[in-house]
């Protein structure tokens, strides 16, 4: 392929990436990944690199909206980040460790349960029960519902802080974000409210992907001429994505993504098991 | 727990965060423009993997036996991508030293060591 056409054509599958990620709530690394390995034949490295430059982009663009709403908890957020930064440091040098066969299978596995936690029925109820520790790190904070503002709480801190010590490992090894696995910590584990969570969660995934980038470089993952197209159209794509979002409901769309999500994960597993990544 | 300062916090690190990223995307786009611009022959491969071909590659100096190669414009874009969310976390540091909230002066620092030393290091 020519170098015009390949690009354009890298370009074209990144905007479709960013929107198809944006409209799922899961980001576009975990969509960019398996189609730059999967269509392109292209090394998996090169792809969680150009991935990884996508997610940083995204992440801080998006973060910019959610901040204006005043939903998501700097506080929570700076806290677990040093679980992720750490993870993320350890998960870019295990990539080079692991075995690009290894890589493809995890991330496939990763797929298939950011697929299953998108579709997850969400019912919260306000953490109200105190938390010594939260309350000595400050991990509180309020947030809007019907009957006006209601003061919030974090529980079970080490298990929250641990998992995200894991999911950042999984972004620094597979380029991604892994939101999936961020809001399984505080929501699931932190019980703290959906709406913080998840604005949390994608506030912290730039200053996570940020941790393993620089390994990232040093290592030549980042291909400059793949990374440009990547990012630009990951990042036009999303912001497409996030404007349709509030326009439109997506019920069914919903299903039809999570049907791609699913394929994508069992190809992935495939290929990497039968040794074709 | 939104008070005042948190809140003025929050507005600026989404002006930086915004900010950073714009820039970032125009300069990425002048030089994957550039580079599509200058472009001969077929795609590069990237089937295989080559890893770093010289240390060039990391500290990318703008211009390349007098002319203006378009991959370092890309480099440099993705530097300041990069720099972006660090400099957040710096400015939460100031932010928090600001408040004399000592336990996340403590925290954010933390953060921000361990990025400085994954970009510096590594």
């Amino acid at each position: 392929m020519g170098l015009i056409e390949f690009t354009f054509a890298v370009l074209l599958i990144s905007i479709l990436a960013g929107l198809l990620g944006a409209l799922t709530g899961l980001g576009g690394g975990v969509v960019i990944v398996p189609a730059l390995a999967l269509l392109f034949h292209i090394d998996i490295r090169y792809a969680i690199g150009a991935s990884l430059v996508s997610v940083i982009a995204t992440s801080s663009g998006a973060a910019v909206s959610y901040v204006r709403q005043g939903l998501s908890n700097v506080r929570v957020g700076m806290f677990l980040e040093v679980a992720t930064t750490l993870g993320a440091l350890v998960g870019a040098y295990l990539a080079a460790r692991v075995s690009t066969h290894a890589i493809g299978i995890i991330f496939g596995i990763v797929l298939l349960y950011s697929a299953w936690s998108s579709f997850r029925h969400q019912q919260n109820e306000m953490p109200h029960a105190r938390n010594l520790l939260a309350e000595k790190l400050k991990l509180t904070g309020d947030y809007p519902t019907e009957h006006g503002r209601e003061v919030y709480t974090a529980q079970n801190v080490p298990a929250g802080f641990g998992i995200m010590f894991i999911a950042g490992i999984l972004s620094g090894l597979l380029g991604i974000g892994s939101g999936a696995v961020k809001v399984l910590a505080m929501d699931h584990a932190m019980k703290l409210p959906f709406k913080v969570s998840t604005t949390t969660s994608n506030f912290m995934i730039g200053v996570t992907a940020a941790a393993s980038a620089g390994v990232y470089l040093g290592r030549g993952y980042i291909a400059p001429g793949l990374a440009a197209p990547v990012m630009l159209g990951v990042l036009g794509g999303s912001l497409l994505g996030a404007r349709l979002l509030a326009r439109i409901r997506v019920p069914i769309l919903r299903v039809v993504f999570a049907v791609v999500i699913v394929a994508l994960g069992v190809e992935m597993i495939y290929s990497g098991a039968t040794g074709r990544l | 727990m939104a008070s005042e300062a948190d809140l003025k916090m929050d507005i600026n690190i989404s002006r930086m965060l915004r900010a950073g990223v714009s820039l970032a995307a125009v300069v990425v786009f002048i030089g994957g423009f550039l580079y599509v611009l200058q472009a001969r022959g077929v795609a590069p491969d990237y089937r295989h993997f080559h890893g770093i071909s010289s240390p060039a590659d990391r500290i990318p100096p703008l211009l390349v036996a007098h002319h203006l190669d378009s991959r370092n414009i890309i480099r440099v874009g993705i530097l300041l991508l990069i720099a972006t969310p660090i400099m957040r976390v710096a400015y939460c540091v100031y932010s928090f030293a600001l408040q004399k909230d000592k336990i996340y002066v403590v925290v954010s620092s933390i953060v921000l060591s361990v990025l400085l030393y994954s970009f510096f290091h590594a």
